[in-house]
């Protein structure tokens, strides 16, 4: 029943931007999705591609996987483009007939949206699809920790969250055991309509959280057992080191991100308008 | 007609992906009606594949080679699929932390009423069910299942799969994780429903010593494939084989391998404890009988001892001696592992 879902993304491969220090990427990738909202011209935005694309390379990624986290978001692109297709009633008449309004604004203002969304999304499952859940909750525990000062208990929070990963797999693999053991008595959870399905479900939930609180619970004493919160502070076994590769990827995100500026503040001020350079009549 | 008839059975996990992997490979098997049979392998060797495919759990992937025909109903057809899961009574392990009903007779009667069967079938088979796996009605009926012992829900569990009333029953690994006298009563329920509810069984197991025990024909699985098939007798003389498999000797054979080495004169081919202690006796008398016969002839403890198991090369053994050498040796030698363990 549960087959085809995939918790995590990750992309088991060996790469320079797998390599990468989780909290850099994190933080690059912040920086990405930011810069992605600087932007005005197409310009602008066959540049982040490009940026994109030589990203997914080194992370010897198929384009394939990157696709299929935009799938997920389509209808809201779909549903996005045709808002602002029909009702941007500024700019020169293209299409006119009876209530049907499409303007140019409405066209440019169309296509870059579409772009913003899928490339926002491309860039953001690069983080996902190159580092693991649990590189990832480190990273995010050890950029947290300033909030430490003001009594934000971020190591616990670091640490449900890396349990809650680390268990889905487990849940999943004992849901489909229960579930087994629930058809071999003759139960079935394809038939009948919603409310009997639904019903159908409680053998299968019910043993679910009572074992999960008896794992919960064995959890906490196993870690009691070791000293947890023993200490104040904790080390680690795997320290994360910044190294040449982070160095080069944070120059190589950071000149993106002044371009991109530059786009949007300076070249208007100027008297650039790069589009109609690049472009010309195209447009 | 066999109960289980199963030709050229192949099972791949996540085929055509990096995580591919072959879970079975060819398996030819039938096992006949009455039979107890026991399947042996090391993790992973495909042993809860090939069970999850007697109920139709698993379908076979290629229907036109493969098939799977379990008292005459293909286990690949949809029609029959209902009927092949009441027939066929699949305990799972840790069968315990499946129950999820209020009371411990709704959970039982849980498989029953799948059955559609008619409220006084279902009361009735639910009471008898408790009954067999030995817990009395009356006192465990209204009882919520959750505040059962550990030994007590395993009995609950495997209820549930009994009221179905199976014609085959399938234990994966029955006793795992219950204390030695839990273990004891467990099996002893799996031989005792083998007379009473379903004639043919089937235990996936690990525990070497509850095979040779029990087992009249055991099957060892190696990486998907069957390496062994016959009596506990000749798969487990097998040393060379047993080891490949990855699997233990049963205690007996591998003490008695230990005796031998130490220039005791035994047969190679013990596999449980009452042989091995019977025919330990048998070699001690032979060579007591050599050196100073008269002394022991006054004792009276042995020669009841002599009496109670005979000499006899035989498969059966009397009740007096099978306890003996189970109480004695199997029994101490647990126990004290769990004291290490506290």
């Amino acid at each position: 029943m549960f087959k085809d879902v995939a918790f995590g993304q990750y992309y088991p491969v060996n790469s320079p931007v797998h390599r990468l220090d989780a909290r850099v990427k994190l933080l690059l990738t912040i920086l990405f999705v930011v810069s992605i909202f600087f932007i005005r011209t197409y310009f602008g935005f066959m540049l982040t591609a490009a940026v994109l694309l030589v990203t997914i390379l080194l992370a010897r990624l198929p384009i394939l996987s990157v696709l299929k986290s935009v799938r997920g978001i389509l209808l809201i692109v779909a549903i996005t483009a045709i808002i602002n297709l029909f009702f941007i009633k500024e700019g020169e008449v293209l299409v006119q007939s009876g209530a049907i309004v499409i303007t140019k604004t409405g066209v440019h203002t169309t296509i870059k949206m579409v772009l913003r969304l899928v490339l926002l999304i491309s860039g953001a499952s690069l983080l996902s699809l190159t580092t693991t859940p649990v590189q990832l909750a480190d990273g995010l525990e050890s950029l947290m920790a300033p909030l430490k000062l003001v009594r934000v208990p971020v190591r616990d929070i670091a640490m449900i969250m890396s349990i809650a990963l680390r268990f889905i797999p487990t849940l999943f693999e004992e849901t489909n055991k229960i579930i087994a053991a629930q058809k071999a008595r003759g139960a079935s959870f394809d038939t009948g309509g919603l409310l009997s399905r639904v019903k159908a479900m409680l053998p299968v939930l019910i043993p679910l959280f009572v074992n999960s609180f008896r794992r919960a619970d064995e959890l906490a004493f196993a870690m009691d057992a070791r000293c947890y919160n023993a200490t104040d502070k904790r080390t680690k076994m795997k320290k994360a080191k910044l190294g040449f590769g982070d160095l080069a990827a944070v120059l190589f995100i950071a000149g993106y991100f002044t371009v991109i500026l530059l786009e949007r503040y300076y070249f208007p001020t100027v008297g650039i308008n790069i589009d109609v350079a690049i472009f010309g009549g195209l447009l | 007609m066999s109960a289980i008839e199963i030709s050229n059975l192949s099972f791949v996990y996540s085929p055509k992906t990096p995580n591919e992997k072959q879970a079975l490979k060819n398996i030819n098997l039938s096992v006949e009606e009455g039979t107890f049979l026991g399947i042996v392998g090391a993790t992973g060797s495909g042993k809860s594949t090939l069970i999850q495919h007697l109920n139709g759990l698993i379908k076979p992937q290629d229907k036109k080679r493969m098939s799977v025909v379990v008292n005459g109903m293909s286990a690949a057809d949809r029609k029959t699929l209902k009927k092949l899961r009441f027939e066929v009574g699949m305990v799972f392990q840790y069968p315990e932390y499946q129950l999820f009903e209020d009371t411990v007779a709704k959970d039982v009667a849980f498989g029953p009423k799948n059955m559609k069967l008619e409220k006084d079938e279902i009361d009735r088979r639910v009471r008898r069910a408790l009954e067999v796996v030995g817990l009395d009605y009356d006192k465990f009926a209204i009882r919520s299942p959750f505040d059962l012992s550990g030994g007590e829900k395993r009995r609950v569990a495997i209820a549930g799969v009994i009221a179905m009333q199976p014609k085959i029953l399938v234990l994966d690994e029955p006793v795992a994780g219950l204390d030695p006298i839990g273990r004891k009563e467990i099996l002893a329920l799996v031989k005792k429903l083998q007379k009473e509810v379903s004639p043919t069984v089937i235990i996936v197991s690990h525990n070497m010593d509850d095979m040779a025990e029990l087992a009249d024909r055991i099957v060892a699985l190696k990486d998907g494939e069957i390496i062994a098939d016959g009596t506990p007798k000749r798969v487990f003389c097998n040393r060379r084989l047993i080891k490949e498999a990855g699997l233990d000797l049963p205690t007996a054979t591998s003490l008695t391998d230990m005796l031998i080495s130490r220039g005791v004169k035994l047969p190679n081919d013990i596999v449980t404890m009452a042989e091995l202690a019977r025919e330990l006796g048998a070699a001690l008398r032979r060579k007591l009988s050599v050196s100073a016969s008269e002394e022991y002839e006054d004792r009276e403890d042995f020669k009841e001892y002599d009496g109670g198991c005979g000499s006899e090369y035989d498969d059966r053994y009397e009740a007096g001696g099978c306890e003996y050498g189970e109480a004695s040796d199997e029994g101490e030698e647990r126990w004290d592992g769990e004291d290490e363990n506290v």
